[in-house]
C-alpha cells in the first residue's frame, strides 16, 4: 500500500477487502470472521493475515471444511447478537451452504415475523480468468438474485469494496458480497482514508456516453470500460455503467442511461440463460421499450457447465476487451 | 417406570419437588389435549394441517424441567409442543400458531408448530431439518465468546435428522469449541414412512457421541423423570464449561406424522398398539397416584382445567383475525423493500 495522499491510499483489492475487515474488527467486537483456512493461513489470499495474532482464535475461527454450516453457524451467531462475516473459500464451494442461505438466511426476518434478523456477510472470491478450472472460477451471482431477503453486491473497485463491504457489515439483513479474484491483485486504486459507505443498490456510471449504454460488473467492467475508452478513438461515444449491487439493482441510472443512448448492450462474466441479464433486458423491455432504437444485446459466459482448466477452454470461455469493443462498435453502429 | 423400584415402592425424583412433579404431569396432560384439537380442527375443516407430538410427553415434559427460563436457548423441531410448552409458551400461543393468526408470534407465516419467541429464547427454524442445528451452534458460540455463564443451548430433533450432514457438522464444531450446546434427540423410531433400520446400521445414536468426543447418554423418553435427570446433568455440564453432550431419548410417534399422513400404509396396528401398551401419560399419573403425591380427585381436577385451558385458548384464538393480506410485503428486509433501486 502507497499512501499518496493524507486522505487516501492506493491499494489493490485484497488490501481494500483486508483494511475494511480489519477496521470493522477494530471497532466492534461483535464482529467475528470464521471459515477455511482464515487463521493461521490467513485467508488462501492473504486476506485475514495477520488477524488471528491480532484478534486472536475466539474471533478469527479456522472452520473444519463444512460449507453449510460455516454459514449456518454464522446465522445462529448472528440471530444472537453477534455480527458474523464468514468466508467461504471459493464462490464454487458454495453449493453445500445453499440451503443455509436461500432456506434460513434470507428467512430469517420474515419467518419470524420481524422478532429475529440475520445480519450477516457472506464474504466469497469468483469468477474465472485465473486457470480456476471447473471448481474454482465459476460466477454464483444468478443462483442466489432470485431470492427475496438477500442482498447481493459486487464490487470492481478497491474505493467501492470498502464502502460496499462497510455498508456489508452494517447491513441489518444478510448480504452475499462478491469478490472476483481476478481483481484482487490486477485493480489498483485510491482509497479513501477513514470509515466510509456506499448504499447498496447504487449503480456507479464510470463513463459518460451518448449512443450506447453498457451495463456490466466485476472484472468485465474493467475490460468494457476499456473498449469503451479505446473506441473514443474512432468516435463513438460509449456510457459504462458499474452495477456495483446486484440486488437491490440500480433501475434509475440505468434507465436514465438508456433513455439518453437509446441503446442497450449488457456483459457478464456468468451465463447468459437466465443471468442477471436477463433481468436487467426484461426491466428495460418493461419500462423504457419505446426509447430504444436497437434490440438489447448480452454479451455473457456460454451456456456450459463452466470453463475448462486447459487455456483455450478458459479463453473460449472468457470474453476480452477486443470482443466487448466489437460488439459496442455494432451496437453504436446499428 | 424405569424410576420406579416396585419391588420397594419407592422412585428416584432427581430433586424434583412434588410440585415440579405435578408442573411435569400438567405439561403432558395439555400437550395430548392440545394435540387432540389440532386434529379436531383440522377435521372440521377449521385448520388446513396438523401435527401431533403423542408419545413424546414426557420426554418433552422432562427435558422442558431442565431448561432455566430466560437464560437457556431453546433450538427444537416441528414435534416439539411441549418442549415450548414448557420453556413458557401458552395454549393460546400455540393456538394462535394453528390458526395462524396475525398475533401469532410468527404472523401466521410459518405452519404451526413451528413456534418462535425471542422473549422465551425460542429460535426461529424452518421446515428442513437439522438446518436448525448450525444455528444453536452459532448461538452457543455466542454464549461462550461473550463469556456468558450459566447459560447452555438445547437443541432437539428426531431420529431422521442424525442423517443429515448438518447434523453431523454441528456435533463436530460443538465438540471442537466445548460449546454449551446439548443435542436432545427424540428418538420415535420413525422418519415419517422410514423406520430405523433403513435410516442407520447402528440404530444406537447415542454412541455417535464418542466419535465426536463428547459424552453419549441413551434414557428412556417415556419416563420424564429419568428424561429430566439425563438432559439436566447435560445441560448443568454445558452451563459450567464443561462442553456440549449428546443424550437420546427413545420413544414412539402414536399419531401419523401429520393430519395429512396415512400411517398404516407403512406401519401396522399391532405395532403401534404395542407401544400405546407404554403410553407415558396414564404411566406417569400411576406413579403420582402410587406415591400419593397427587390423589384421583386432583388427576380429575387438573384434566378438567386442562380442558378448560385448552377450551379458552382454542376459542380466543379462533375469534381473532387473520393478517391482512398486506402483510405478505412486510418483514422482507428491515425498512421498505424493492428489489430495484429506485
Amino acid at each position: 500500500m502507497a499512501v499518496v495522499s493524507s486522505n487516501s491510499t492506493v491499494m489493490n483489492n485484497v488490501e481494500a477487502v483486508r483494511a475494511t475487515l480489519y477496521e470493522a474488527m477494530k471497532n466492534d467486537d461483535r464482529t467475528l470472521v470464521l471459515g477455511e483456512d482464515v487463521g493461521a493461513r490467513g485467508n488462501v489470499f492473504l486476506i485475514t493475515k495477520d488477524f488471528i495474532t491480532e484478534f486472536g482464535p475466539e474471533r478469527v475461527i479456522d472452520t473444519p471444511i463444512a460449507e453449510a454450516s460455516i454459514v449456518g453457524i454464522a446465522v445462529g451467531m448472528a440471530m444472537e447478537g453477534l455480527r458474523p462475516i464468514a468466508e467461504i473459500q471459493f464462490a464454487d464451494f458454495i453449493y453445500p451452504s445453499f440451503n443455509q442461505i436461500v432456506g434460513e438466511a434470507a428467512k430469517i426476518r420474515y419467518r419470524s415475523n420481524g422478532e429475529y434478523t440475520c445480519p450477516l456477510v457472506i464474504r466469497t472470491p469468483y469468477g474465472g480468468g485465473v486457470r480456476g478450472a471447473l471448481s474454482h472460477s465459476v460466477s454464483v451471482e444468478a443462483l442466489f438474485y432470485h431470492v427475496p431477503g438477500l442482498k447481493i453486491v459486487a464490487p470492481s473497485f478497491p474505493a467501492d469494496v470498502k464502502g460496499l463491504l462497510n455498508a456489508a457489515i452494517d447491513d441489518p439483513d444478510p448480504v452475499l458480497f462478491l469478490e472476483h479474484k481476478k481483481t484482487y491483485r490486477l485493480i489498483k486504486g485510491e482509497v479513501p482514508n477513514g470509515h466510509y459507505t456506499i448504499p447498496l443498490g447504487k449503480a456507479n456510471v464510470l463513463k459518460d456516453g451518448k449512443q450506447l449504454s453498457v451495463v456490466s460488473y466485476g472484472l468485465y467492467v474493467h475490460w468494457a470500460l476499456e473498449a469503451a475508452l479505446g473506441l473514443e478513438q474512432e468516435g463513438m461515444s460509449v456510457e459504462v455503467i458499474d452495477l456495483r449491487s446486484i440486488r437491490p439493482m440500480d433501475k434509475t441510472t440505468i434507465l436514465r442511461s438508456v433513455e439518453k443512448t437509446r441503446k442497450l448492450l449488457i456483459i457478464h462474466e456468468d451465463n447468459k440463460f437466465g443471468g442477471i441479464g436477463a433481468e436487467i433486458s426484461a426491466m428495460v423491455a418493461e419500462e423504457a421499450l419505446f426509447h430504444l432504437d436497437a434490440p438489447i444485446r448480452r454479451l455473457c459466459g456460454p451456456d456450459v457447465p463452466a470453463m475448462g482448466y486447459a487455456l483455450p477452454l478458459e479463453e473460449e470461455f472468457m470474453s476480452s476487451p477486443a470482443e466487448m469493443a466489437e460488439a459496442m462498435r455494432e451496437m453504436v453502429k446499428f | 417406570m424405569a424410576s420406579t423400584d416396585i419391588a420397594t415402592g419407592t422412585f428416584e425424583r432427581h430433586g424434583l419437588s412434588d410440585e415440579q412433579l405435578r408442573e411435569i404431569f400438567r405439561n403432558m396432560l395439555l400437550q395430548r389435549q392440545l394435540d387432540n384439537r389440532g386434529f379436531q380442527l383440522n377435521r372440521q375443516g377449521k385448520v388446513p394441517f396438523a401435527l401431533g407430538s403423542e408419545g413424546h410427553e414426557a420426554l418433552q415434559a422432562g427435558a422442558a424441567m431442565a431448561f432455566n427460563r430466560g437464560k437457556d436457548i431453546l433450538a427444537p423441531y416441528y414435534r416439539d409442543l411441549g418442549l415450548c410448552l414448557g420453556i413458557g409458551l401458552s395454549p393460546y400461543e400455540i393456538m394462535l400458531s394453528i390458526f395462524a393468526r396475525a398475533a401469532d408470534h410468527n404472523g401466521g407465516r410459518q405452519f404451526p408448530n413451528h413456534y418462535s419467541s425471542k422473549n422465551a429464547g425460542l429460535m426461529s427454524f424452518s421446515s428442513i431439518l437439522a438446518a436448525h442445528l448450525p444455528h444453536a451452534v452459532g448461538a452457543a458460540y455466542a454464549i461462550k465468546y461473550r463469556g456468558e455463564e450459566g447459560r447452555a443451548v438445547l437443541a432437539t430433533c428426531g431420529d431422521g435428522t442424525t442423517s443429515e450432514g448438518e447434523w453431523h457438522e454441528s456435533m463436530n464444531f460443538a465438540a471442537v469449541h466445548k460449546l454449551p450446546f446439548v443435542m436432545l434427540v427424540e428418538n420415535n423410531e420413525w422418519a415419517i414412512s422410514t423406520p430405523l433400520d433403513k435410516q442407520m446400521a447402528q440404530p444406537e445414536i447415542w454412541k455417535r457421541g464418542a466419535g465426536y468426543g463428547m459424552p453419549g447418554r441413551r434414557f428412556n423418553g417415556f419416563d420424564p423423570l429419568e428424561t429430566y435427570a439425563a438432559v439436566k446433568e447435560a445441560m448443568d455440564r454445558a452451563r459450567r464449561g464443561g462442553g456440549p453432550a449428546l443424550v437420546e431419548g427413545t420413544c414412539y410417534r402414536y399419531l401419523a406424522h401429520s393430519t395429512d399422513d396415512n400411517d398404516m400404509t407403512y406401519r401396522t396396528r399391532e405395532e403401534v398398539l404395542e407401544q400405546r401398551r407404554k403410553d407415558p401419560v396414564p404411566a406417569f399419573e400411576a406413579l403420582l397416584l402410587e406415591h400419593a403425591i397427587m390423589t384421583a380427585q386432583d388427576v380429575a381436577a387438573m384434566r378438567k382445567d386442562v380442558l378448560r385451558e385448552t377450551n379458552e385458548a382454542t376459542d380466543a384464538a379462533e375469534a381473532l383475525p387473520y393478517p391482512d393480506s398486506t402483510e405478505l410485503y412486510t418483514h422482507v428486509y428491515e425498512g421498505a423493500w424493492q428489489p430495484w433501486q429506485s
